[in-house]
């Protein structure tokens, strides 16, 4: 055995510089938030407190708001990501190949450009007096809108604007998987006589069912981790009206310093993305399987 | 695409719904630039102005040679720009989010590849158990790992140090897999000839591997690039000295300063955004050869 391990080891000197920094900055965080959330922190050396900090998650009402605040972004913004990249990519999709390339940059760039970026001018077009959003609406006839300011329409703002920046990501995913479609399927159904959208709810959307899958378990693990734009739009107000759990955990841990408390919110946090990502692929998964 | 050629009305409504969503996709960049070029009367007012003055007004002025006023519209037109750079920290930042996210890059490239390289074409064992435990990580989100994540950089001690933003980025693991994928692909008979010539392993890895490797580097190399400099939550945990602020965090101290001067705050954020959008528009290709090979992750 030992020998074996001489003779390779090459084989784990190349790893060694990789494994020492991911031990250290992975496994480690890992494994000590196991432990600190059963803990409580203060000045002076840490406590054992048992389920404590749990249990002062579930009877802290702005905790509560903070999942409500998220459960409600997440609701919309999810399936609305995955329909709009679903729609765009299927409409790019059969055009030629400068199209697709321009729309496809015209889709991503919002991406690309840091969320802080964006959400700064989003901040900037829904302020209230001199904002684009509400000269837009001036232009239809609708009086302005206290868009950040207003506990009736702060989360819907960012909702809104989360919804309107493009998924770019999901179009680029989608525009792959429905390039690998084989056309033999298509012509099958056209001999069959079926019009282009039996074609594409038919053959398409069941096709890249894999891709929904895939980017509806990534969207709403980002959307439960929402953070940037609602540091960057509102910081979690006005109140608590748009603190979401990533912001509370923020504020919990690095301006109160209650790092305990902060880790058991993480903890939670953790499971329910863990639980909702094993429940959809419950149920969208399938075993698709095509011979190109 | 044969098969979905649509009638000429089916096409022209496709290309109105795109057109359309691609102007709201859009319009956000677009007035991030206007509102940084604005004359500083006009940054706020009702209407707004959709073109700036300096666009619209510029050539007129000069083909009717009023010369000072076209100029004093350039020098309006840039005073948010002189602003941020004079009487912000913006140079410091911007150097800091440079060099922050050159290293990240050089390195996960450097190490992700050794440690590729070794798990695609070396045989040691405890090699898929390795490989595993490391992919198995990438399942946790990285925002529920802040707290302890903050404990170990405060332990080493670099917290408010450019470490405490870099080692943690060279510790992510998504390129071994990457590169992983990509190396299984270069066939190993071109090791075996190598090694018969006579190459050491590091001459195997720097001299096969790596030239081999390049589009996989690239790829990688540039979405490493892209969310080093545009990361956020993190380095504004670890960083609480202004002088080593990121240029995120800055923005965000920019704002909280400056909560109503739009001209400047757009004029920071388009200074971070034209980076990404140069990278972007460059190497197009690679962000979607990275995103395709990351998502049918197994």
């Amino acid at each position: 055995m030992f020998k074996r391990i001489w003779k390779a080891r090459s084989g784990y000197l190349f790893i060694l510089p990789k494994f020492i920094l991911f031990t250290v900055f992975v496994l480690v965080p890992i494994v000590w938030s196991l432990f600190v959330s059963f803990q409580e922190y203060r000045i002076f050396g840490t406590e054992w407190v048992g389920l404590r900090n749990f249990i002062d998650a579930f009877q802290d009402d702005l905790f509560w708001q903070a999942v409500s605040n998220t459960l409600r972004y997440a609701v919309v913004v999810t399936p609305a990501s995955v329909i709009i990249a679903l729609v765009l990519a299927s409409l790019i999709h059969p055009l030629r190949a400068g199209a697709q390339t321009f729309f496809r940059a015209s889709f991503y760039l919002p991406t690309v450009a840091s969320s802080v970026v964006i959400a700064m001018v989003w901040r900037w077009i829904f302020q209230t007096r001199f904002g684009l959003a509400n000269y837009f609406l001036g232009l239809l006839g609708v009086e302005p809108i206290n868009w950040l300011h207003s506990s009736a329409w702060a989360l819907k703002s960012v909702i809104l604007m989360a919804v309107l920046t493009p998924p770019g990501t999901g179009i680029i995913l989608y525009l792959a998987a429905m390039g690998s479609i084989p056309d033999s399927l298509y012509e099958a159904a056209r001999i069959d006589g079926a019009n282009r959208f039996m074609q594409w709810w038919k053959i398409t959307v069941p096709l890249v069912r894999p891709t929904t899958l895939y980017l509806l378990i990534v969207s709403t693990i980002g959307s439960f981790q929402v953070f940037d734009r609602v540091m960057m739009m509102t910081q979690g107000g006005p109140g608590y009206a748009t603190t979401t759990i990533v912001h509370r955990i923020y504020n919990v841990a690095f301006r109160d310093f209650q790092f305990g408390y902060a880790g058991a919110m993480s903890m939670l946090l953790f499971a329910a993305v863990i639980i909702l990502a094993l429940i959809q692929s419950k149920l969208v998964s399938s075993d698709v399987e095509y011979k190109g | 695409m044969k098969r979905l050629r649509a009638s000429n009305v089916g096409i022209a409504i496709i290309y109105l719904v795109l057109i359309v969503w691609a102007i709201i996709s859009l319009i956000p960049l677009y007035w991030v630039f206007t509102t940084s070029i604005q004359q500083p009367d006009e940054v706020a007012i009702m209407p707004p102005k959709l073109i700036p003055s300096v666009i619209s007004r510029y050539l007129p002025l000069r083909l009717a040679g009023e010369k000072e006023a076209a100029t004093a519209l350039v020098d309006g037109a840039l005073e948010s720009y002189r602003l941020l750079f004079r009487k912000t920290q913006m140079n410091r930042w911007f150097l800091n989010s440079l060099l922050i996210s050159i290293s990240a890059t050089a390195g996960i490239l450097l190490l992700d590849s050794m440690a590729a390289f070794s798990f695609a074409k070396k045989e040691f064992p405890g090699r898929d158990f390795l490989f595993w435990v490391m992919v198995g990580t990438m399942t946790i989100p990285g925002q529920v790992l802040l707290v302890p994540m903050f404990m170990v950089v405060r332990e080493l001690n670099v917290v408010n140090t450019p470490w405490a933003v870099l080692l943690p980025q060279l510790s992510m693991v998504f390129g071994v897999f990457l590169l992983k994928q990509f190396m299984l692909t270069i066939p190993s008979e071109l090791i075996e000839a190598a090694r018969i010539d006579g190459a050491s392993e590091f001459g195997i890895y720097w001299r096969v591997m790596v030239p081999l490797a390049k589009p996989g580097l690239a790829t990688l190399g540039i979405l490493t690039f892209t969310s080093s400099w545009n990361s956020f939550l993190w380095p504004l945990i670890a960083i609480q000295k202004s002088e080593w602020f990121t240029l995120p965090v800055g923005l965000k101290m920019l704002q909280d300063q400056n909560l109503v001067n739009y001209g400047l705050l757009m004029a920071g954020a388009a200074v971070a955004a034209v980076p990404m959008i140069i990278v972007f528009l460059s190497f197009q290709q690679y962000f979607v050869k990275g995103l395709t090979l990351g998502g049918v992750k197994g």
